[in-house]
């Protein structure tokens, strides 16, 4: 049984679709990433998942549990950190702690928030008030009160933001090893190093999932084309290329320049006007990452939204 | 596990709720210290009856009867002759300017009336732009007019035997018989420092925890609304415990009101009171979105509670209409209990109905604010 399995989820407000038909799948152990730009629907998604949200269309059931009449059931088994912190910034570390151990009814009590403390690293500051904490120790202390009750599902809403590279990296060692036993956890992300990190992804963009499955499978289904410019006065080949029918993206990366389309064959006939017209320019085929995939799912899926407002 | 309600969990959100109310010391020191300060402050301060009111003398002529009735006006405490004015006009012009409150004019031929017999007239103009000034000033004058009159005349025998087989009215001021401001105002300052505190502070409760971003997580959590609003009011409880002390306290040993009813009937209204303010300040906070709304929803509430409950303005003074609109307040029907209970010794078939309206603002709040509470973020 899938641990998340809901299907044609959609979520209005006003007039704004904000998630549209989102259908999903996440099993056992799987640590999968929920990736989309700002305001693409990711956070909704996730607040319908762990029952903070009713849908306006759509079914599904969370651990086995129904989303829509069994919330209750669901918000003990999962746990969910929200985006911004959200525990107390007037209580002390400690008394955070022993808080959300009460509402789980965690017993002995005691234990439960010394060793919590303890795997933090955070005893000796048990006393401090939590609104002190630096973000990647508020990060830290979010995640561990919500795996304090041994929550069977994990979802993390952005659980990196302005969190250093050293945190961010203790952190997904965390997650994984979590995971290693037996966790499930869906994680929401703008970081394409930690998409890469993730046993699968989703790509979710206006509400809508664009894209599913491993980094490979993602970044192979997008059928992109990317070829790697050398030379000089690469900034020059750039604007002449842009525009030109088969390119879609221009980048420069150090030295080089990545150009990516989705159509080879008129790609290539670009590329090979521009070798002739740029002397000791030199093209070679290069690898497309995951970052050309979702800047081209971001530019298509505007183009949608343009034409759904014309219509 | 019983999905709505646990000692365990709501014992989690007092807990909660109690170290932010230590950690917030303005707030603390604002729900203890206000009630104090408004009580001293208020309980000196409001007088209903006052005396002592700034008066202008015209006199045009200085024989004795003259002179006895402007010292009979003094004995009554309510006039104070600290300007003589000349003329008319320069009295005119004291009493626009608000140096005095009162003109009182006694014509040159009053003495001559008075020994002719003929009815003497003298005039006392009050400025009644403030009518509450003027009324008990000269609610008194008729029979003291009189009786000096008949005293300077050295009638005080005959006095005695014409007033013999006349009508004689006789009014008791009971419960208040030196009809002092205090009595009234004192009990009542109990009722408004509740209702203001009570109020405020739960109505903040819950946008409190929306505008901070705590509220998702709570409810992501396995808390339900009752649990939720159980939290959240009963410490207001304890703290409006503490303030009915401070209050009761303060009206026997500062300002010596007369407690004559049962504590426990008291204390019993006064629990069932704030039970009613701390459920409708939660009421408002499933209402308002920010804390801000929250207050001004209070201040909403808290104007009429304070000049329609009958706290300031006599309540039977007001029209049908604004009684009636008095009534859905539950200030008005704390008012009447704790001045029926504390004045009069009331017992409790006196004030049953007003407690009967008290339970049924208890249960109409808590009604309303589960019925409100959002138990997502839709």
């Amino acid at each position: 049984m899938n641990v998340i399995d809901v299907h044609g989820l959609v979520k209005r407000f006003g007039d704004k679709t904000v998630v549209d038909q989102v259908t999903m799948t996440v099993a056992k152990g799987e640590i999968v990433g929920f990736l989309g730009p700002n305001g693409s629907g990711k956070t909704t998604t996730i607040r319908i998942m762990c029952g903070l949200l009713t849908p306006d269309e759509g079914e599904g059931t969370v651990l086995g549990f129904n989303i829509r009449t069994d919330s209750l059931s669901i918000k003990r088994e999962v746990g969910y950190m929200t985006q911004k912190f959200s525990f107390y910034e007037d209580l002390t570390i400690g008394e955070n702690l022993e808080f959300v151990a009460r509402l789980y009814r965690l017993k002995p009590l005691g234990e439960h928030v010394a060793r919590t403390l303890e795997d933090l690293g955070l005893t000796s500051r048990r006393d401090q008030l939590a609104g002190t904490l630096s973000g990647g120790w508020k990060q830290r202390l979010a995640l561990a009160a919500c795996i304090m009750h041994k929550p069977k599902l994990l979802l993390l809403d952005e659980p990196t933001a302005g969190v250093d590279p050293k945190a961010r990296r203790e952190f997904w060692d965390e997650i994984h090893r979590l995971a290693s036993g037996g966790l499930t956890v869906l994680v929401s992300t703008h970081y394409m190093d930690e998409a890469e990190r993730c046993h699968r992804i989703s790509y979710i963009s206006y509400g809508k999932m664009l894209a599913t499955g491993t980094v490979e499978e993602v970044v192979r289904n997008a059928g992109l084309t990317t070829f790697v410019l050398q030379g000089p006065r690469l900034d020059q080949v750039a604007d002449a290329l842009q525009g030109r029918p088969g390119v879609d993206q221009v980048a420069p990366f150090g030295a080089t320049l990545h150009v990516v389309g989705s159509d080879r064959k008129k790609l290539e006939a670009a590329l090979a006007d521009v070798e002739k017209e740029h002397k000791g320019v030199t093209v070679s085929p290069g690898e497309t990452s995951l970052e050309d995939v979702f800047i081209q799912f971001m530019s298509g899926s505007k183009d949608n939204m343009a034409k759904d407002n014309k219509g | 596990m019983n999905d709505l309600f646990s000692f365990a969990r709501l014992g989690a959100l007092l807990i909660k709720e109690f170290i932010q109310m230590r950690r917030d010391r303005i707030t603390f020191a604002m729900m203890l210290g206000v009630p104090l300060m408004q009580l001293v402050l208020f309980g000196y301060a409001i007088n209903n009856d006052p005396k002592s009111l700034p008066a202008a003398l015209v006199a045009m002529s200085s024989d004795p009867y003259t002179r006895a009735m402007v010292s009979a006006l003094q004995t009554t405490g309510y006039y104070r002759f600290d300007h003589v004015a000349q003329s008319a006009e320069e009295a005119e012009f004291l009493m626009a300017r608000g140096d005095v409150a009162f003109v009182v004019t006694i014509p040159a031929d009053f003495a001559r009336r008075v020994e002719r017999g003929d009815s003497p007239q003298f005039l006392i103009e009050a400025d009644a732009t403030d009518p509450a000034v003027a009324s008990g000033a000269i609610s008194t004058l008729g029979t003291v007019a009189n009786q000096a009159l008949l005293r300077a005349r050295g009638m005080q025998a005959t006095a005695a035997e014409t007033a013999r087989g006349q009508l004689e009215v006789v009014v008791h001021r009971r419960y208040n018989p030196e009809g002092i401001s205090q009595y009234n105002i004192v009990p009542g300052l109990l009722g408004v420092i509740l209702q203001m505190t009570m109020v405020m502070m739960t109505s903040i409760a819950l946008t409190r925890e929306t505008e901070r971003g705590t509220m998702e997580n709570l409810l992501a959590m396995p808390s339900s609304p009752l649990e939720i609003m159980l939290g959240k009011v009963l410490p207001y409880l304890a703290v409006g415990a503490v303030q009915v002390v401070v209050v009761l306290a303060a009206a026997k040993l500062l300002f010596g009101i007369p407690f004559i009813g049962s504590m426990s009937l008291l204390l019993t209204a006064v629990f069932i009171f704030v039970l009613a303010l701390v459920l409708l300040g939660y009421t408002i906070s499933t209402i308002a979105r920010t804390q801000m709304q929250a207050l001004q929803l209070t201040f909403f509430f808290f104007l009429p509670s304070i000049l329609l409950s009958g706290f300031m303005f006599p309540y039977r003074g007001m029209p049908d209409w604004a009684q009636w609109f008095g009534e859905i307040l539950p200030l008005t029907h704390f008012l009447r209990i704790i001045r029926a209970v504390m004045l009069k010794g009331a017992e409790l078939p006196a004030v049953a109905t007003e407690i009967g309206w008290l339970v049924v603002f208890v249960a109409l709040f808590a009604g309303v604010a589960l019925v409100r509470f959002r138990r997502t973020l839709d």
